[in-house]
């Protein structure tokens, strides 16, 4: 098993055309992908990495039946790509575009939850089931299949969980950035729930970074429901209030979001707690280790 | 995008919030000149920076003559405001604010944010106004209220009404408060602000509310819609390096350490300053070269870490994904052998191609030390700055 992506997603994209997603389409179809086609407006009826191109979402999903949409669209339109999704009935739709305003998110992200469809990103890096499924843009060969969980609101360091968990044997079921956004699409408790339930998952590492209440609201949320071990790193002890670091999301305002109170609320939820990304892999390899 | 008081306020008054006439110079002459066109004997003359805590670093004053306007503007204009928000060498003063001045019967809050536990716009009213909110939210929470604003829908009186009862406000200004919570509201959301404060939010000797003072911050990435906004931009109150990067399409921002930092990745960037941190030094900023990553915006990046004084060693820190490390390594080269450096640079770079930029690094007869384990690197980084 591994959670959203897998055996069963039928995946189209949409800006399926332009330079970024032709080249994140090709390595997920040679990775396994089942990505069935893509839509760009005007283009309906041409092909693309041997696949039908679509002019809009609902055709596309009328004809290939797909159920997983990824967005490489720019920010600009990216609010009617969603809204599109959203209408034609997908259920994973799967954000990679930064910079998309904030109240747009805001909308969307009701209308999914009244939909029951499930926005991942924006501002991120993607999903990825080692070995079956990749609808992303990391790096596919530092993944390996096994058995830790990574839900993550930053792309490259979830590349470093990913290389120390392969590096030391242990494997990923799944990996899920949710991105660096203030408004994401779905926060870390959802994704904490579906690598409870999933099988394959043996231990979670969660890495949060500075800026709103995502990590302590996590933290509740595993005291209480959460039974696998879970390794967190919070990144920006070191960051300064006021300033904004890179992602939207990453700024500590009004005294709070600080990557201290995070740590502190993830260790009394008896979270391990590292304070180095170096040391992320080891730890969660002790911990499951030692469980046996 | 911050915005200075003044082109707050103008933004107020296009959404027929109460606000005073006021007027803004940029020459001393000017000041002078609108001031006496403002026709009132007693003024208050505020120096425009993006930053807090002016009133008490004597940025803002009121006075009763013109010649005093003239002082005023004489001692500003021109000059760097330093506050307990700016850094040691503060902002510069290119205009000021001259408005009638208001007679304060109490002063109260008023602010708007999006929150983002609850995902909504939040209204945050408080009877204790003029003061740092975020003390009243520690010390008197009892003191703050608060009411969500739906975007698809109007701003709602019960609301309003609620949060006037929480203001203590007769049922004059509870009838002026609603037309301020709405319109408030309206332009929040039209505008797509990130952050309004009125504080103080004011009520003045005819018993009327006025915006008293005005902090408004526009979500950047919806600026492609607003091109009225765009042009608000005072780039003279950017921080200068930060100011360059971002024509580079670099993340850049400047610290107070002494390592300087190259990194992909806004999260690893991050990471990357904990981990300087832990091995004792301190970076001196915090930069993500983004995905996007070339030969030229490699060299840039070197060229604005450079301009840094404090800088003693760099740390670079490359996790290949889309971007390929050798690409990186050629570019450290050239961009070493273009600006030339004569402090240390310890380059860690894994994942894409990470082996042949090795043997690049290696080859090229530059003073680069590589180090492929991140804690180690960084142990380099700190000793060698020392």
């Amino acid at each position: 098993m591994s959670i959203l992506i897998g055996n069963d997603t039928i995946a189209i994209c949409q800006g399926f055309t332009g330079s970024q997603a032709t080249l994140h389409c090709k390595q997920a179809i040679e990775y396994g992908t089942n990505l069935v086609g893509g839509v760009t407006p005007g283009k309906a009826g041409e092909r693309h990495l041997d696949r039908p191109v679509f002019g809009d979402v609902k055709s596309a999903v009328e004809k290939t039946k797909a159920n997983t949409s990824i967005i490489f669209v720019p920010a600009k339109f990216c609010k009617d790509s969603i809204n599109e999704a959203l209408d034609a009935g997908i259920k994973l739709i799967i954000v990679i575009t930064e910079g998309i305003p904030t109240l747009d998110m805001l909308i969307l992200k009701i209308k999914a939850d009244e939909l029951g469809s499930m926005i991942i990103g924006p501002n991120c890096p993607g999903l990825i089931t080692p070995g079956v499924c990749k609808l992303g843009i990391m790096p596919a060969d530092i993944h390996k299949k096994g058995k830790v969980g990574i839900v993550s609101r930053s792309g490259t360091l979830t590349y470093e969980a990913v290389d120390q968990t392969s590096q030391i044997g242990l494997g990923q079921s799944s990996c899920v950035g949710i991105g660096g956004d203030p408004i994401p699409g779905s926060s870390f408790i959802d994704i904490l729930k579906l690598f409870e339930l999933d099988d394959q998952t043996e231990g979670i590492v969660m890495v949060g970074e500075i800026g709103g209440t995502a990590e302590e609201e996590a933290a509740e949320f595993i005291k209480s429901d959460i039974s696998k071990p879970v390794v967190a790193y919070i990144a920006g002890v070191s960051a300064p209030a006021g300033k904004r670091m890179g992602h939207a999301g990453a700024i500590i305002s009004g005294g709070k979001g600080t990557a201290n109170e995070k740590f502190l609320a993830l260790e009394n939820a008896g979270v391990f707690t590292v304070k180095s990304p170096a040391l992320i892999g080891k730890t969660i390899s002790d911990l499951l280790n030692f469980k046996k | 995008m911050n915005l200075h008081e003044h082109q707050a306020k103008t933004l107020f008054k296009s959404y027929d919030l109460p606000t005073s006439n006021f007027f803004v110079a940029n020459t001393v002459e000017e000041a002078k000149e609108l001031a006496k066109k403002l026709n009132v004997s007693k003024w208050v003359v505020k120096a425009q920076v993006h930053a807090g805590g002016r009133g008490k670093a004597g940025g803002v004053e009121v006075v009763q003559s013109l010649d005093d306007v003239e002082i005023f503007a004489k001692k500003w204009l021109g000059k760097n405001l330093v506050t307990y928000q700016t850094d040691k060498n503060g902002q510069p003063v290119n205009s000021i604010l001259i408005e009638e001045y208001t007679e304060i019967l109490s002063e109260l809050y008023l602010g708007l944010v999006v929150d983002r536990s609850t995902r909504s716009i939040v209204v945050m009213v408080s009877p204790e106004g003029g003061v740092n909110i975020e003390e009243v939210a520690e010390n008197n929470p009892e003191k703050i209220f608060k009411a969500s604003v739906k975007i698809e829908e109007e701003a709602s009186d019960d609301d309003a009404k609620r949060l006037a009862q929480g203001l203590n406000l007769n049922s004059e200004q509870t009838k002026q408060f609603i037309d301020i919570f709405k319109n408030l509201s309206k332009l929040f959301i039209e505008k797509d602000l990130a952050l309004v404060e009125i504080n103080p939010l004011v009520i003045d000797d005819k018993n009327k509310l006025k915006c008293l003072d005005g902090k408004v911050s526009v979500d950047s990435n919806a600026l492609f819609r607003h091109e009225e906004l765009m042009t608000l931009r005072d780039t003279s109150q950017e921080e200068q390096r930060e100011l360059e990067a971002s024509k580079w399409d670099l993340n850049y921002v400047s610290l107070e350490g002494e390592i300087g930092c190259m990194v992909n990745g806004a999260g690893l960037a991050m990471g990357t300053m904990d981990i300087i941190k832990l091995a004792g030094g301190f970076p001196a900023n915090f930069l993500d070269v983004g995905g996007g990553v070339n030969e030229k915006s490699v060299s840039e990046a070197f060229k604005i870490i450079l301009s840094d004084q404090k800088v003693k060693a760099i740390l670079i820190n490359i996790f290949g994904g889309i971007v390929k490390c050798d690409v990186v390594a050629e570019g450290i080269i050239s961009a070493v052998k273009e600006v030339g450096v004569d402090i240390p640079v310890i380059v860690r770079l894994k994942g894409n191609n990470a082996n042949i930029a090795q043997e690049i690094l290696t080859e090229s007869d530059l003073n680069i030390i590589f180090e492929s384990d991140l804690s180690i690197a960084a142990k380099k980084a700190v000793e060698l700055s020392k």
